[in-house]
């Protein structure tokens, strides 16, 4: 135990610093929410309905998590493959999906950069306030988010690995979960039918989380549903990668792009 | 006649050979599908914030992502030569530069309004927009112009990958600065003063403003001065491409740094 929690520990360091090198990280976790937060911000300013600016902010962090999880974790096996990684990987000792954890865990957290960007952008340029009203629920539900986007990542690099064009993937589902998660928009204005859609996805009861710690509310309930999502996509990831492994053994494709 | 072969026959032939990735499974999801979640995203933020309309954003967002095949395709034209080895040949070349080099913009610029159009028509089956009829040929021109506009921009962005190496990530913020300076998510009354009047300079501000007069019923010759401006402006980035272009040349000649990426 002792030893995969260090094997976790020294992954996630390792690929949090080889993803802060990566200019593209940089962007998609920086300046990319900062560029839809102030849109927001100046939409909500103009707007009839102004609402909290603070509400922007948290959604537009959280888009932010979202695409560097979805970029990073989506390609995270096909890029191991173009490292000339993957066998070594497999090859390990530990179990493969404690060598991949790390990675998606790190992608989701490399996403933080997005929230800390956004609500100083906020503060700095928007007079946005940034005073909880829970602070200490913050500070619980912002580990919580990012673990369950961090497993969502392994069940999207062990899905995505076995469709050819994984970055035409990641570009597909960008947009549409910003949407269906309700990160910039009230959930009750998006169609009925969306709605199942976005209770099984963890950046729903994440930003609800960080909405209801930060803006007032029982933050309780989507912090536990982020656990228990973090929990099944755990178990779905687990059998999706060894599904992937077996099929890269039995038919000799591991290092096949 | 040899020039006229280089701009048709060679832009053609270099768009197929650089973009033989660009396979459906790919081109779908990321050129068609995503601009559509674009529209809804920004429409139902819009709705949230009580701003304009549906058609509003219908038709800033269509026209906007027209930079995506614009900026990424005219960089990947001249930077793409450089990763196939290529670049080198085709610079020691007879050919003259102005069709060698705009010659592969005009397969960028069709596949850009393609893009915007079938955005359009997407968007605003969607969303329930009404279009009236008499409008669509006017809007098919303003679609065509604003990807001409931003092709223009995407030969600046062509030169400049001659120099930067992660080109990707620079089109990325240009593509987001477009997308907060020209008005097609928020009204460019509602911009900070120095925001509005950067938009002035910018793709896309004259032909979206031009556009949605259209989506209203506007006739052609009442937004004349926008196509023109929009035209105008271009050609001034096109023409500043060329010229980065060529200075690149005589640059990567000088230092021998044609090869480097």
């Amino acid at each position: 135990m002792k030893r995969i929690l260090r094997l976790l520990y020294r992954g996630w360091l390792f690929h949090l610093k080889s993803l802060t090198l990566s200019g593209f990280f940089i962007i998609v976790s920086v300046i990319s929410p900062v560029i839809f937060a102030s849109i927001a911000y100046l939409m909500f300013r103009a707007g009839a309905r102004p609402g909290s600016l603070l509400f922007v902010a948290i959604g537009a962090g959280m888009m932010g998590i979202w695409s560097a999880t979805l970029f990073g974790s989506g390609g995270a096996i096909q890029w191991q493959r173009w490292q000339g990684t993957l066998e070594y990987c497999i090859a390990a000792p530990p179990a493969f999906i404690w060598v991949i954890l790390p990675l998606t865990m790190a992608t989701a957290t490399i996403g933080l950069y997005s929230l800390t960007s956004t609500l100083v952008w906020g503060w700095l340029f928007f007079d946005v306030p940034f005073e909880l009203a829970h602070p200490a629920w913050f500070i619980i539900a912002l580990p919580a988010a990012v673990l369950a986007l961090g497993l969502l990542g392994l069940v999207l690099a062990s899905t995505f690995v076995l469709y050819r064009n994984a970055n035409a993937l990641s570009n597909l589902l960008e947009y549409p979960v910003w949407l269906v998660t309700g990160l910039l928009t009230g959930l009750a204005l998006l169609p009925g039918w969306t709605r199942p859609i976005s209770w099984v996805l963890a950046p729903t009861w994440g930003v609800k989380a960080l909405r209801e710690a930060a803006l007032g509310g029982d933050p309780a309930f989507p912090v536990a549903m982020s656990l228990a999502l973090g929990i099944a996509y755990l178990v779905i990831g687990h059998y999706c990668l060894l599904y992937f492994e077996k099929l890269a053994r039995e038919r000799a494709t591991l290092a096949i792009a | 006649m040899t020039s006229l072969r280089v701009f048709f026959v060679g832009g053609r032939m270099t768009y197929r050979a650089l973009f033989y990735w660009l396979t459906p499974q790919i081109y779908i999801p990321s050129l068609l599908v995503a601009p559509i979640f674009q529209i809804l995203l920004f429409a139902y933020i819009g709705r949230s914030a009580g701003l304009e309309s549906d058609e509003f954003y219908v038709v800033g967002n269509a026209l906007q992502y027209s930079a995506i095949p614009c900026l990424f395709a005219m960089t990947q034209m001249i930077g793409g030569e450089r990763y196939q080895n290529t670049l080198s040949a085709i610079l020691v070349s007879p050919a003259r530069r102005i069709p060698l080099f705009f010659g592969r913009a005009v397969p960028v610029v069709a596949n850009g309004a393609f893009v915007s159009a079938f955005s359009l028509a997407a968007g605003t089956a969607i969303l329930g927009v009404e279009i009236p009829l008499s409008s669509v040929p006017p809007l098919a021109l303003v679609i065509v112009v604003a990807a001409f506009s931003c092709t223009g921009l995407g030969l600046i962005n062509a030169a400049v990958s001659l120099r930067v190496r992660e080109n990707a990530v620079l089109t990325n913020v240009i593509f987001g600065f477009l997308l907060i300076f020209t008005g097609a998510n928020v009204p460019l009354s509602e911009l900070p003063g120095w925001m509005s009047a950067i938009s002035e300079g910018l793709p896309f501000t004259h032909a979206i403003k031009a556009a949605r007069r259209l989506t209203d019923g506007a006739s052609l010759g009442s937004v004349a001065g926008l196509v023109g401006t929009e035209v105008l402006i271009g050609l001034c980035y096109a023409a500043a491409g060329y010229a980065l272009l060529r200075f690149m040349e005589v640059q990567s000649r000088r230092h021998a740094s044609l090869e480097r990426s």
